[in-house]
């Protein structure tokens, strides 16, 4: 209790006993418990899923609490919804679909302390994921040591390609190289940067340098806001002045707000200076306000508005399970495709073993509401067709540009020349 | 009991005991995944000792012991990325999230690290030394109380974000991927084990630490100084170096606990060292008993327990119980679990006042 | 030029915002010597005060003026009903009252996430706020403006009404000596329940009108509230003229050290001017000399 001491006849030897003590025991079990040494070959950590019953359990983590919970929300939808739909079908390989839900709380040591647990304590034949950097590189450890599977819905920013990881988003080939071709195309020569202070922005823009330096576009200026930031006036005067032919916009969450508001106020518009925007989807919309935004660019896969049966077929299934207000985005149709394709290697492969779902998924393909998708075995990316889309006054957007057909993989931009001096690849 | 555990049998008595529940109870029961998630746990505990130290005893309230705790695990981290480096592609290398980030050149400052003996220096001296200069510079002017706790709350804030925008020190993502802790291979079971059993250990030479201080004349000194630290200073004591010694044990504390957290967890990033987890160290002591010497480990270790435990089950209800124990337990109950057994004993005494006007 | 004259006024329009954040923190603050880490959940109540009139009454620009003096009785009932609840039981405990404010507003915060959803909602730009005016040469959005009219607003009616009103009178006497003031017939805990309704209802308005600029999201709040702290703690305990000075100098430093480095960096700088500062005032720009030994 606070106000009560009681001193010891001699407290510097009880202290000291008690330290040696402790170093002691601490010293002893822990020389006496050590395992292998670098170098040395581990024993692979032994699989517990359980593939006897009726049923396979899959993980879902998700952030539901925290700032991303916003985003991670509506792909746990999704990959709820693929689930029903799959098992409605008759499930893997005759086996009903049982999701174990956990919560990333928007913090990578949480990711990476769910994903133990599921792979380790549930036993999941596969866990479904993540969204920011942080947290797939946080789990990405905890699936190779436990030789599990992850699968990754989200575009990122390319430069890894893991055994354990299936990436169903797009890697910087598939949407920011595209978005660059387009905005060259249409005649830009100048373009300003402006994105959060994170991973995403800052691979992006050193690819988006590496490129105007070789098309000749020059870039007026490169700024950085931290996450959530809503103070943009300096930014938006230094875009302003620039006299840039257009933004590329990396911007992260609540910022766009702030950003568009401001863009907007001084006069900027998306006739005299277009931005185009990475991380702005359908739900992003309708919190900066349309009239903020309209006619602005977009680079992504996939379109609430894509024209494709199995699009109509996924925004209906949608739309009856979660409402008619809800509108489905890239991420969400990603994370849709990610349970589809898990499905479609272990049809393939007859078996849920990591092994051979690694060893069966090239070529497997699914007909995705993007259109088809097809797992590349070696880097364990998907195929996906570019789209550039403006932003219509209903909140929606639509497709301006595409690519021609399916854009092959590259996580790190082997194919293009200009990008030689970006990445050491291993 | 009180009694008891004050006298000398008594205390080596509770350190056999909690060794005793640590070292053989705790991984005979668990499995190893919830042995990792103790070990985690244990080092949110000795954060907790810290602050205890420094809030409970001192008055002090360190709403950014994310600093600390943030620059050991940062310190340890740079170690780890840099054995790795060197085991896989001989010395000078450059960790690989370098590589893809386009540094071709090792930093300077990430050079000495290829140390272990300078990195556990590093590790016990640098935060230490920063909360002395800091301290002075803020006690020595009589900044206090509430303006302590928002500077310490900004200076928290401002550190993330500087982390953020280090490239060189993997920037948001942080820093991931460790392989080796001074040679042994971290996918290991038994050496998962190991670190869980060092993590107990520092935790129980953290409480003797404590102890020490708290029976001491200066512990006596540093609860003067936290109720009347006006008379303490007509005394003829400065009271600005006597809290400083608080302080810098508190950070000292933090940054090994952070540095035991790197190679436990796997992953050190500036969302774990903001703001609202530096917070959310506190939670914990103030459910414990901030005053009290076991009270910020049972606090830390529940809280964090209770979080994994309901967040899987009811992740916002979770939220709601955060907000409602601060508000529950520090109005109501400001000596937090430790006094309970105390009021219901003798519920007519008032209970012992926590802390003084600032 | 143009650029550093648009830095300029950034910088004002910048530190307008801060000080509309911080004005009722620094009344609360500086009377009590409360820490009131809610205070950011006011403003966002504040905000979305503002978004439900706005569905409620549809044209932008009527709900933006009568979501104003809402939001004022939206924040100040909030607070006052805190202050009620628990501040009041919590006198000479500063410390404890910071962290279970803190724990007030996870709470507030999880409740909006429950009731609104965890996106940001649109509050939308009245049509006569939309765009810009030229202004030696830089062109100045209207919103800004507007926020800076509105900062000189509530500086004005607070400073007034601290000024002339009894209730000011009173509360200036509890600022300067509690004890003194209560043996002159003053009621503490009534002039307390004043301010605090008054301090919160500042930051329901502040909410309103940053809807104008930012998002509408249950964090919104924390993007404000340790900016608006170091402004209070930078002007001094209590006073409004410190806080003035302090939210414009803190504003224009910032505005001004991100055009020639990053705007983290200038968070960073922030900081370090702050610690540095204080070193110098220990209790802020502007002293008050009370008598109390605190």
């Amino acid at each position: 209790m606070p106000h009560r001491f009681t001193t010891l006849p001699s407290p510097a030897r009880t202290f000291a006993r008690t330290l040696a003590a402790s170093v002691a025991i601490t010293g002893l079990v822990a020389t006496a418990a050590c395992g292998s040494r670098a170098g040395e070959e581990t024993a692979a950590a032994e699989s517990c899923v359980d593939t006897s019953g009726d049923t396979i359990k899959v993980g879902a983590l998700n952030s539901l609490s925290g700032t991303m919970s916003i985003s991670e929300t509506t792909v746990r939808d999704a990959i709820y919804l693929a689930v029903d739909e799959i098992n409605a079908a008759g499930g893997v390989q005759g086996k009903e679909i049982e999701i174990v839900a956990e919560d990333g709380a928007s913090e990578p040591t949480v990711f990476a302390e769910k994903a133990e647990k599921l792979i380790r304590e549930d036993c999941v034949a596969a866990v479904f994921g993540g969204w920011t950097s942080a947290s797939r590189k946080a789990m990405l450890p905890v699936f190779e040591d436990n030789d599990s599977l992850l699968y990754y819905p989200v575009q990122y920013e390319g430069l890894e390609a893991s055994e354990n990881i299936f990436y169903t988003g797009a890697t910087t080939n598939q949407q920011i190289i595209p978005a660059l071709d387009y905005l060259a195309e249409t005649g830009v020569k100048s373009l300003y940067l402006v994105g959060s202070d994170y991973v995403f922005p800052r691979t992006a823009n050193a690819i988006i340098n590496a490129y105007a330096a070789d098309k000749g576009i020059e870039i007026l200026g490169e700024d950085y806001a931290q996450l959530g930031s809503v103070e943009f006036s300096t930014i938006v005067n230094q875009v302003s002045a620039s006299g840039a032919d257009a933004v590329f916009n990396t911007l992260n969450g609540d910022s766009n707000v702030a950003f568009f508001r401001e863009y907007a106020n001084v006069g900027l518009t998306a006739e005299e200076m277009p931005v185009m925007s990475v991380s702005i989807a359908e739900e992003e919309v309708g919190g900066i306000g349309v009239e903020n935004i309209e006619g602005q660019l977009a680079a992504w896969n996939y379109y609430q508005t894509v024209e494709s049966p199995a699009n109509t077929t996924f925004v209906e299934a949608f739309k009856a399970e979660y409402g008619a207000d809800r509108v489905t985005s890239d991420p969400m149709e990603a994370a849709y495709n990610s349970v589809y394709l898990w499905a479609a290697t272990v049809e393939k492969a007859e078996s849920f073993a990591v092994e051979d779902i690694q060893a069966n998924a090239d070529g497997v393909s699914f007909d995705s509401p993007e259109g088809t998708v097809v797992i590349d075995g070696d880097n364990h990316h998907v195929t996906k067709t570019a789209r550039i889309g403006e932003i219509s006054a209903d909140g929606l957007l639509y497709t301006v540009w595409e690519s021609e057909g399916p854009i092959e993989p590259d996580p790190f931009l082997e194919g293009y020349d200009w990008a030689a001096d970006l990445t050491v690849t291993e | 009991m009180r009694n008891f555990f004050a006298t000398r049998l008594g205390t080596w008595t509770g350190f056999a005991a909690a060794a005793l529940v640590l070292f053989g109870l705790a991984p005979l029961v668990l499995s190893g995944f919830r042995l990792g998630l103790l070990a985690q746990f244990t080092c949110y505990a000795i954060v907790a000792v810290g602050i205890g130290l420094a809030w409970g005893r001192g008055g002090m309230l360190t709403l950014g012991q994310g600093v600390f705790f943030g620059m050991g695990a940062y310190l340890m981290a740079m170690h780890l990325k840099m054995a790795d480096a060197e085991f896989r592609n001989g010395p000078g290398a450059v960790p690989d999230f370098m590589e893809l980030a386009g540094i071709r050149e090792l930093p300077a400052y990430w050079a000495p690290f290829s140390s272990p003996v300078f990195t556990i220096a590093a590790i016990l001296v640098l935060p230490t030394a920063f909360a002395v200069v800091l301290g002075l510079a803020v006690f020595k002017r009589r900044v206090k109380g509430a303006y302590f706790a928002i500077l310490s709350q900004a200076l928290a804030g401002a550190f993330a974000i500087l982390l953020i925008g280090q490239q060189s020190l993997g920037g948001f993502n942080g820093l991931s991927r460790f392989r080796y802790f001074f040679g042994y291979n971290l996918d290991d079971p038994v050496n998962q084990q190991m670190l869980y059993f060092i993590a107990a250990g520092v935790l129980l030479v953290v409480v003797a630490i404590a102890l020490q201080l708290r029976r001491s004349r200066y512990g006596e000194l540093l609860v003067a100084v936290r109720d009347a630290e006006e008379r303490v200073r007509f005394l003829g004591y400065d009271a600005a170096n006597i809290k400083v010694v608080a302080y810098a044990t508190a950070a000292l504390f933090a940054s090994v606990a952070g540095a035991i957290f790197v190679p436990v967890v796997g992953i050190i990033s500036p969302a774990s060292i903001g703001i609202v987890p530096s917070i959310m160290f506190i939670l914990g002591v103030a459910i414990g008993g901030r005053a009290s010497l076991v009270g910020p480990v049972v606090g830390a270790l529940a809280v964090a327990w209770a979080q994994t435990a309901l967040s899987e089950q009811f992740p916002s209800a979770w939220t709601y119980a955060q907000g409602l124990l601060f508000i529950l337990v520090i109005a109501l109950l400001p000596g937090g679990i430790a006094s309970v057994a105390a009021l219901t004993k003798r519920f007519q005494r008032t209970p012992a006042p926590v802390e003084a006007a600032a | 030029m143009d650029l550093f004259i648009g830095q300029l006024f950034t910088g004002l329009s910048t530190g307008s915002i801060l000080l509309l954040a911080a004005l009722g923190l620094s009344l609360t603050f500086g009377q009590m010597g409360v820490i009131n880490m809610a205070h950011g959940e006011f403003i966002m109540a504040g905000c979305y005060t503002a978004y439900v009139t706005q569905q409620v009454v549809g044209d932008a620009g009527v709900s933006l003026l009568i979501a104003l003096p809402i939001g004022f009785l939206v924040g100040g009932i909030m607070g006052w009903v805190l202050e009620a609840l628990l501040i009041r039981h919590l006198y000479h405990r500063p410390l404890d009252t910071l962290l279970v404010t803190f724990g007030v507003g996870l709470v507030l915060q999880q409740v909006a996430r429950d009731v609104f959803g965890a996106p940001a909602v649109n509050v939308t730009v009245p049509e006569f706020l939309r765009g810009g005016v030229d202004l030696l040469g830089t062109t100045v959005p209207k919103t800004r403006l507007f926020i800076m009219g509105l900062a000189i607003v509530a500086v004005t009616a607070v400073t007034l009404v601290l000024r002339f009103t009894p209730a000011g009178r009173r509360i200036r006497a509890v600022v300067g000596n509690r004890d003194l003031a209560e043996t002159a017939g003053i009621s503490s805990r009534t002039v307390d329940a004043g301010t605090f309704f008054i301090g919160s209802g500042l930051a329901g308005v502040a909410g309103v009108a940053l809807t104008l600029i930012g998002s509408t999201s249950p964090t919104t709040g924390q993007s404000y509230l340790v900016d608006a702290f170091l402004v209070v703690v930078a002007g001094g305990l209590g006073r409004i003229k410190g806080a003035v000075v302090a939210a414009i100098a803190l504003g224009t430093f910032q505005a001004v050290f991100e055009t020639y480095s990053t705007a983290s960096l200038a968070k960073v700088g922030v900081f370090v001017v702050i610690v540095v500062f204080l070193q110098l005032r220990p209790q802020g720009l502007f002293t008050l000399r009370t008598r109390s030994l605190a």
